[in-house]
């Protein structure tokens, strides 16, 4: 293994652009996986209510896509968006804030774990309503087409989403008017409890492209860097081509759908859950990362005390945030008089 | 002043706003080639392009969001319902989205758009198509809801729903579409949340808007053949409510009849009533009295749509019981 680490990049045949992007995504694999393990500790402690839809299994999806981003790009999300929020740049404090419903938090403590938003940054929110955000996502590219920008819109949804009116609704426009949005589909393979299978007359869900005249693709979401890859490709198709993508990637989820749900029973057995997590995404990459040179287990220690560090500080500002004033209540349902 | 159409008022309302503001446009079902379904978007095509005057499919759930999402960004969208009860297809978008999303962000986001189409009853097009929802929107904080009557009101408060930073719901009425009046000639807007004296009286209230504007009217002339004057009190906004000029009303006439085309149960009525009651409880000298659709679907047979619908008698003959006359 030593060998390993210490050949040169130059013969690992990785560019310092390529291990700069490894390094970064490793991070935020790593930060979300951790954050995310404490916010399933908080929610067991009670600190935090609510629903609360974890991403663990699921991080490749959202740092390879985002990757592919430019800040003045919209997002939009679901319900399981703590890890995409993260991924595209907010802070781990104001996230766990808004889990803990504090007034530090990123929607001020009236959101919660369901409605993440930063106008900042263009993420425009997690939506609890499945398949609600679907056509929000559509209508920033069609705000973006409109103001003749080149910007464009990345609308994330789980494959039980497919089956619902919004997307082919929204698909059909999408197509029609060549607006540049990429619709990715993070197929985790259960709708709830559900197996794609037992809801869907087809389980190729990018084919479902044909019907819009859009490109269809399908990626290994627990690979970054073809996720990556495949984004960068979309997002090449709507900036320059104003043409939206439909890409599903393929997934897992090792938790159940929410804190309230168990892992595995019914709906899928505890070896499936563990054949899995053989494929690990945090892992793929790192192993990568070994065989090129860039990680060894000194470095793995040093970034999971790094990533744990800024955990333990989210939490800890969470705890100490103050609630939101009781005024708060009926502020936000409203304009103030005389514009936003 | 010039007499227009409720229609043409409207579309003049379009127009103005459209050359007023590019961020301003309008989608939906046939607004654009056809003219629109029921003509309010005329030529507006023509003039502004198909950029700006939008063919939609029939995919009413995602052209509202698609208009939400627009709005989020700042654009602000102008949706055309064909009516409103398509609407009930897209209400995820209108309650879900539109209404929340400034409160859901935390203040960060806001949704300036107006949903606008005919709402309520025209003539026999049975259960399906004749609906007035007013109250259900009104029940949603977040939105904004105006149901104007005349075509002076239709235009200024469609010009103020526009400019509104908030998500607006605008019900116009199909049998309001021919129906004239005069138009003040320069720019003008009307304010959103202020109720109108239509007409005005001593001895009772009726509380109206959009179409039951002229069925309080006819009430009134057929009152006042029999020496009871009424004031007719048109809201034109439905939510905010101008409780104010309710109230100051009904502490003159201490009567009150609320006359809607929605049904009675928690329809826009039994809001007045209880805003009144709370308020105002001390000034009434009779119970306040709701005339308003039947609580039944539309029936397509033209006499019994007739026998569903509020007119000038029923209204009447609730005035006549306020006031404890004789039958």
């Amino acid at each position: 293994m030593a060998a390993t680490v210490t050949r040169s990049r130059k013969e690992s045949g990785v560019s310092e652009e390529t291990a700069r992007e490894w390094r970064h995504w490793l991070r935020q694999m790593l930060l979300i996986r951790r954050f995310e393990e404490k916010a399933g500790e908080a929610y067991s402690l009670g600190k935090i209510g609510g629903f609360c839809h974890l991403y663990i299994g699921q991080e490749a999806v959202g740092v390879g896509t985002l990757a592919a981003l430019r800040p003045e790009d919209y997002v939009v999300s679901a319900y399981r968006e703590h890890g995409q929020a993260l991924a595209r740049g907010m802070s781990a404090r104001s996230v766990m804030a808004e889990l803990y419903g504090k007034a530090t938090g990123c929607s001020k403590g009236k959101g919660g774990s369901m409605h993440l938003f930063d106008a900042s940054l263009h993420f425009m929110g997690g939506h609890g309503i499945v398949g609600g955000q679907i056509p929000l996502g559509a209508g920033f590219a069609f705000s973006a087409k409109y103001r003749g920008t080149d910007q464009v819109s990345l609308c994330y949804f789980g494959e039980a989403a497919a089956n619902i009116g919004s997307f082919h609704e929204t698909l059909n426009m999408a197509g029609l008017w060549k607006l540049p949005v990429i619709f990715v589909i993070e197929n985790n393979g259960y709708g709830m409890g559900t197996a794609l299978a037992r809801a869907s007359a087809i389980t190729d869900l990018f084919e479902r492209a044909a019907s819009y005249n859009m490109v269809g693709v399908v990626v290994d979401g627990q690979d970054v860097v073809a996720v990556k890859a495949a984004a960068d490709e979309a997002v090449r198709r709507a900036r320059d081509e104003s043409a939206p993508t439909l890409m599903e990637v393929r997934t897992y989820r090792y938790v159940g759908h929410s804190m309230s749900d168990a892992a595995h029973g019914t709906y899928r057995t505890k070896d499936e859950v563990e054949e899995y997590r053989k494929r690990d995404p945090i892992a793929v990459l790192g192993a990568q990362m070994r065989e090129a040179g860039l990680l060894n287990d000194d470095s793995m220690a040093e970034l999971e005390k790094d990533v744990m560090a800024e955990v333990l500080d989210a939490e800890k500002f969470a705890e100490e945030s103050p609630e939101p004033e009781l005024a708060e209540l009926t502020s936000d349902v409203y304009a103030p008089a005389g514009g936003l | 002043m010039a007499v227009l159409t409720y229609r043409d008022a409207l579309n003049q309302a379009l127009r103005e706003e459209l050359s007023r503001d590019e961020n301003v446009f309008l989608m939906g079902e046939e607004v654009a080639e056809y003219n629109g379904a029921y003509k309010v978007s005329r030529g507006l095509l023509e003039e502004f392009g198909p950029m700006r005057v939008v063919d939609t499919p029939i995919a009413e759930l995602g052209f509202a969001g698609i208009g939400v999402g627009a709005a989020m960004t700042g654009l602000r969208p102008i949706v055309e319902l064909m009516t409103w009860n398509f609407a009930l297809l897209a209400i995820d978008q209108i309650v879900n989205a539109a209404a929340k999303v400034r409160y859901m962000s935390g203040g960060q986001l806001g949704c300036p758009i107006v949903f606008r189409g005919p709402g309520g009853a025209a003539l026999q097009l049975a259960a399906q198509h004749s609906q007035a929802f007013e109250s259900w929107y009104a029940h949603i904080p977040g939105l904004k809801v105006i149901a104007p009557a005349t075509p002076a009101d239709a235009k200024g408060l469609l010009k103020s729903a526009i400019r509104d930073d908030n998500p607006v719901i605008f019900m116009e009425g199909e049998m309001l579409y021919n129906t004239k009046g005069e138009v003040p000639e320069e720019e003008y807007t009307i304010p959103i949340g202020k109720a109108d004296i239509k007409r005005a009286g001593d001895d009772v209230t009726l509380v109206c808007h959009s179409k039951t504007l002229s069925v309080a009217l006819k009430a009134a002339d057929k009152l006042a053949e029999q020496g009871v004057s009424a004031e007719v009190l048109d809201l034109r906004t439905i939510r905010p409510l101008d409780t104010e000029a309710i109230f100051a009303s009904v502490s003159r006439t201490h009567r009150c009849v609320v006359v809607e085309e929605g049904w009675p149960f928690a329809g826009v009525g039994a809001q007045v009533v209880y805003e009144i009651q709370e308020s105002i409880f001390d000034e009434l000298d009779a119970p306040v009295l709701r005339v308003t659709q039947a609580d039944v679907p539309m029936p397509y047979n033209r006499a019994l749509e007739k026998a569903a619908k509020p007119d000038p008698d029923r209204v009447a003959a609730a005035v006549r019981k306020v006031m404890y006359l004789e039958a």
